[in-house]
């Protein structure tokens, strides 16, 4: 099969950096950061905290602006914030006065002032994919936590965006939770196939998760390795007791525990 | 030493009726001072005295003073509303213009109203304009502090959604910021709504022909004491309600901003 150079580089990133701080004796957030993102990949992003992950999904998405090097999607560079981008949040941040179904479909009214009949058709059909049919009606803080974040991946959705950031969007959950909603993204993702940059503090849920997970270095933040997960898909539960999961896991926990043997 | 509640019902009714049962004790024993120890009237009158005193007022007359004070409190209260809230979003929006105005709302909150209030009669007139204004001016700062700090309390990331999906300012202002700022913003008008009453009853202190606080004057200054305490508990229960309409109106048309029942 061949696909066009542009969706093998579907975002590219090509000596990205970025530093809040003026003063050159304060390392930069993140440095010299080189990148590949094919179209439709599940990329995770593991590191220590502070190790400037949230800035580089923040200048994928346009919202911050590289100080160094460029990122361009579709071999066009990003020069400021971008609709075609579905950003998930570590916190659900839904708003209280609306219902789960008007949450959804906020970012339509948030950037053109109106929705369709059409548009609540299609809010409807995410969140009953996304395993809360009933709830449309509900007011978020009637929802338990992993429920209003699924509500939070369905609000990202719904602008059919071709790229999906997500912040650490499960860090506030149960474990429990966490592996469930785990596994339903990856459904959500196999029926509407998007470029998504997952950033995790979980190895094992990178692994389970991506097709490569990138780990970087304390600040100021590089690339330390990227590593292939070539475990088969559709993953399950039964994917986590393979040998090769617990292989990749190890290879990752040794770049985060002792980055000098690595 | 902790006093427990009884388990069940019988606490929970417990609970509902302590303050009244409170109440009413504390009426009671102040009758019963006034009784014992034959306190005339001129230093402390007994609530049996009060009520007297009240009854005796004709009813229009309550009525036409009570109008008097709401109408001038309510305004003023409204012309507040008016004015902060749209001052307070112009400073959330530029640093400059908060720069600018912070330290002149800190100096008319710092300045006693009550001295102030006889120079602005001097100034404008003895009419209900300067009566508002008054009032305006102790209504006016915690409405753009609550105001302000709701809007700011806005969580960054649903700012971060506004900026990628590219929406005007306009929206992010009424579709976040003010709806999260409802909270504050009501927690202002409570502190408002009384402080209204307290600027309407200043500005008839210093210059007024009606109303409640004119009327608590005038019968102090002519010793009728019972009067007095008669408008004064008038005053008290009027400001109650009005600050208890707040919340309804809170429970009403914004019950979301409420802590949910049952949970703390």
């Amino acid at each position: 099969m061949t696909e066009p150079a542009t969706n093998r580089s579907f975002v590219r990133l090509s000596g990205v950096g970025h530093r809040y701080d003026p003063d050159p004796t304060v390392p930069p957030a993140v440095t010299g950061i080189d990148l590949d993102i094919r179209r439709h990949e599940f990329v995770a992003v593991v590191g220590p905290s502070g190790c400037g992950k949230s800035t580089l999904l923040r200048m994928i998405s346009g919202l911050l602006m590289p100080t160094e090097g460029e990122v361009s999607v579709f071999g066009k560079p990003v020069s400021g914030p971008r609709d075609d981008v579905g950003i998930v949040f570590q916190k659900p941040t839904l708003l209280p006065w609306l219902s789960v179904r008007k949450n959804v479909l906020f970012p339509l009214r948030h950037k053109y002032g109106r929705y369709s009949r059409a548009d609540e058709k299609r809010a409807d059909e995410l969140l009953a994919m996304a395993g809360l049919g009933g709830f449309a009606g509900k007011r978020p803080d009637e929802l338990s936590g992993g429920m209003q974040q699924r509500v939070g991946i369905v609000r990202a959705l719904l602008l059919n965006p071709d790229i999906l950031l997500m912040d650490e969007p499960f860090s506030a959950l149960d474990a429990m939770t966490r592996e469930q909603i785990g596994f339903d993204l990856l459904k959500i993702w196999e029926e509407n196939p998007k470029t998504v940059l997952f950033i995790t503090h979980s190895i094992a849920e990178a692994v389970l998760l991506a097709d490569r997970v990138l780990v970087m270095s304390k600040r100021p933040g590089t690339v330390l390795d990227v590593l292939d997960v070539d475990l088969p898909r559709p993953r399950t539960t039964h994917t986590i007791s393979e040998p090769r999961f617990g292989q990749l896991t190890e290879r990752l926990r040794k770049h985060i525990y002792e980055p000098e043997a690595a | 030493m902790s006093l427990k509640l009884p388990e069940g019902k019988a606490g929970r009714y417990l609970l509902a009726a302590a303050p009244w049962v409170f109440f009413l004790a504390l009426i009671l024993s102040w009758e019963l001072v006034c009784r014992v120890f034959s306190l005339p009237e001129y230093v402390l009158p007994a609530p049996s005295a009060i009520v007297e005193a009240f009854l005796k007022v004709e009813m229009s007359r309550w009525f036409t003073y009570l109008w008097a004070t709401l109408k001038v409190a309510l305004m003023g209260f409204a012309v507040s509303i008016l004015v902060a809230i749209p001052v307070a979003i112009a400073m959330m929006r530029s640093e400059l213009l908060s720069r600018t105005l912070y330290p002149l709302l800190v100096v008319i909150q710092s300045t006693p109203v009550v001295a102030v209030a006889p120079l602005i009669i001097v100034l404008m007139g003895s009419d209900d304009p300067s009566r508002v204004l008054i009032t305006c001016l102790l209504t006016f700062f915690p409405l753009v502090v609550s105001t302000a700090t709701g809007i700011n309390e806005t969580p960054g990331e649903l700012v971060e959604l506004s900026r990628s999906l590219d929406a005007p300012l306009r929206r992010e202002t009424w579709q976040i910021r003010i709806p999260y700022a409802i909270p504050h913003i009501f927690s202002g008008l409570r502190v408002a709504i009384t402080l209204a009453i307290i600027g309407a009853v200043v500005a008839e202190f210093v210059a007024a022909e009606e109303g409640l606080g004119y009327f608590i004057q005038f019968s102090t200054s002519f010793f009728r004491i019972p009067q007095a305490f008669a408008g004064l508990f008038f005053l008290a229960v009027v400001s109650l309600l009005l600050f208890k309409s707040v919340q309804w109106i809170q429970q009403w048309f914004f019950p979301w901003s409420l802590p949910r029942k049952g949970s703390h």
